[in-house]
């Protein structure tokens, strides 16, 4: 959708120092961070954006750094292409594909992501996202034990105890502390930081460590144990003196922690891949979610995931909407099976067994572990994205798209499960995830109802 | 001689506002490249910042650069910036869930004596 088809609040007026015209977006959507901040005015001079208002650090890079790059709309084997040769080739691809993986998907649009889980369907492929090699392992937890959970809005209304577990909000995240959790004013925290308790746990002093009242270095690899000690105290057992050793952390000091959770009128646990990317990683996230299910017993407590990629959120709900399961969701039977370690993709090309992949707005040629990316090399793919990657760099067939919430609108997921629409601010010569997706899956149907009526 | 650390990847500011000017930029490369150790951890290795050091565990090798972490790091923890340096120190193995182990990782570290350009 181009902007002239939008019905945006958009300001018109003629630039001042410059010739191009001036452009104000109001209340745009920041998508680098699962915080999707959407109070963010722009300033649009022609085909970039110079000013940011509200943005922070990493919003503010995230609007200058994307204008329109001088790349072909498309390559096969390097080679530029048109469009329509390259929809001919990538639908060839995934048509001729015995053991198709999707991938990616966190950093584009709700739209995008139903058209890439409907090609999946209809060539019985796997469909799997980044949250596969991020808060996956806290999905499986979900399933496990179930989340007490809640939006930003209510933390922000309500939480007078946070803690911010295995993660660096400062630096990740940098609104999550001044707009939702720890500083803002709320209704029943008029008083804003002052109301509120904070603790830290993490290997690492971050910079997120000077903004709370209680910084706790644990051990490397000690979560489940400090986690499991808090669930006892919680229940009122005795915890061995012994879990300093194991965790660094003192039992005194645990105790007071676990003191101050009871008296809170609203408790809030913030967990980061600190739990889901070391050793137990979804027995981590368990047992921080079920800490949040016990203190229910005391007072309200919830535990939420901090979620990175802009729309990684919106790729659980959409995968999950569509097929029943949030990532590592197999269509080959004709009917959707979830079984992370099996149909996730890491471990799909880990083991060479995908022969052709199609990977959105994702680069694992550069995050992957190392036999995935040989065989990722050796395999057809199909590569959409709108800057140059190692991972287009070895697609066999690579579009360049636009930027999904500063040339093209659609929804996106706020890490608390918060649909929230976007308001792009230019328009790009290069055509969006979903419809360059929608373009390979018409060939795709076309293909396939030939070949039906030919019987 | 090779000692032993454990190795923390995650994500920084500049790492945030490096990638958005695009991973083939000098800002993001120098960030994915360099190595946070604890300051005793350094003078016990004789090294200082700029020199590099080799890294590796059983899954692959790197060679980075060293920078102070000051007081964010306890002595035998390092941190670097998840990218694909980091990536190539992680094992394809995920236990089942989908998630190779990508922090925490058990690496060697002996200094280089040469310069790497």
């Amino acid at each position: 959708m181009s902007i002239a088809e939008t019905s945006l609040p958009l300001e018109q007026a003629v630039g001042q120092a410059a010739s191009l015209p001036l452009k104000i977006v109001r209340d745009a959507t920041c998508t680098f961070c699962g915080c999707v901040c959407d109070d963010i005015d722009l300033t649009v001079e022609g085909d970039k954006i110079t000013k940011a208002k509200n943005a922070c650090v990493l919003g503010k890079s995230w609007f200058f750094n994307h204008h329109i790059e001088d790349r072909p709309e498309a390559t096969i084997e390097g080679r530029p292409v048109s469009y329509d040769e390259a929809f001919d080739a990538a639908a060839d691809i995934l048509l001729s594909a015995r053991y198709p993986v999707t991938y990616g998907l966190s950093d584009t649009t709700c739209e995008a992501q139903r058209v890439a889980v409907a090609i999946t369907d209809w060539i019985r492929g796997t469909v799997d996202t980044t949250t596969s090699v991020c808060h996956g392992p806290s999905g499986m937890a979900f399933q496990s034990v179930g989340e007490v959970t809640c939006s930003l809005g209510e933390i922000k209304n309500r939480a007078d105890f946070l803690i911010f577990w295995g993660g660096n909000p400062a630096e990740s995240h940098p609104r999550h502390f001044t707009k939702y959790s720890l500083m803002p004013v709320g209704e029943f925290v008029p008083n804003g930081r002052k109301d509120r308790t904070a603790v830290l746990i993490d290997v690492r002093k971050t910079k997120s460590a000077k903004a709370v009242d209680y910084f706790l270095q644990i051990k490397p690899r000690s979560d489940f144990e400090l986690a499991w000690a808090l669930r006892a105290l919680a229940k009122g057992l005795s915890v061995d003196p012994s879990i300093e050793e194991a965790t660094g952390i003192p039992l005194k000091t645990l105790e007071e922690v676990m003191e101050g959770m009871k008296q809170a009128q609203f408790g809030a646990i913030l967990f980061g891949m600190g739990l889901t990317m070391t050793r137990g990683k979804h027995i981590n996230s368990e047992a921080v979610l079920a800490l949040a299910r016990d203190m229910n017993r005391h007072t309200r407590w919830v535990a939420k995931p901090m979620r990175g990629h802009g729309n990684v959120t919106g790729a659980d709900n959409v995968v999950s909407w569509t097929t029943g399961y949030p990532f590592g969701v197999n269509l080959n039977r004709g009917y959707p099976r979830f079984n992370p370690g099996e149909w996730t993709t890491s471990d799909l090309l880990g083991r060479g067994e995908a022969d052709a992949a199609l990977i959105i707005a994702s680069d694992p040629m550069s995050n992957f572990n190392q036999p995935a990316r040989d065989h990722l090399r050796r395999i057809k793919s199909i590569v959409l994205d709108p800057k140059l990657s190692e991972t287009a760099k070895v697609a066999t067939v690579a579009f360049t798209t636009s930027v999904y919430g500063i040339n093209t609108a659609g929804t996106v997921y706020r890490m608390d499960d918060v649909p929230i629409p976007l308001r792009p601010a230019f328009d790009s010569p290069f055509k969006s995830d979903f419809e360059v997706l929608k373009a390979i899956e018409t060939r795709i149907r076309q293909h396939q109802l030939a070949g039906r009526e030919r019987c | 001689m090779p000692t032993e650390f454990i190795l923390i990847p995650g994500r920084t500011s500049r790492h945030g506002t490096s990638l958005n000017e695009g991973k083939y930029s000098d800002t993001y490369q120098s960030e994915i490249n360099t190595l946070l150790m604890n300051p005793r951890d350094m003078a016990r290795l004789e090294l200082v910042e700029g020199d590099c050091v080799r890294m590796w565990n059983r899954v692959g090798e790197v060679v980075v650069s060293v920078k102070s972490g000051k007081d964010e790091l306890p002595p035998g923890l390092l941190f670097i910036t998840y990218g694909d340096i980091s990536s190539r120190l992680m094992g394809a193995e995920t236990h089942g869930s989908g998630m190779p182990d990508s922090k925490g990782l058990d690496v060697l570290v002996e200094k280089l004596v040469e310069k790497v350009s």
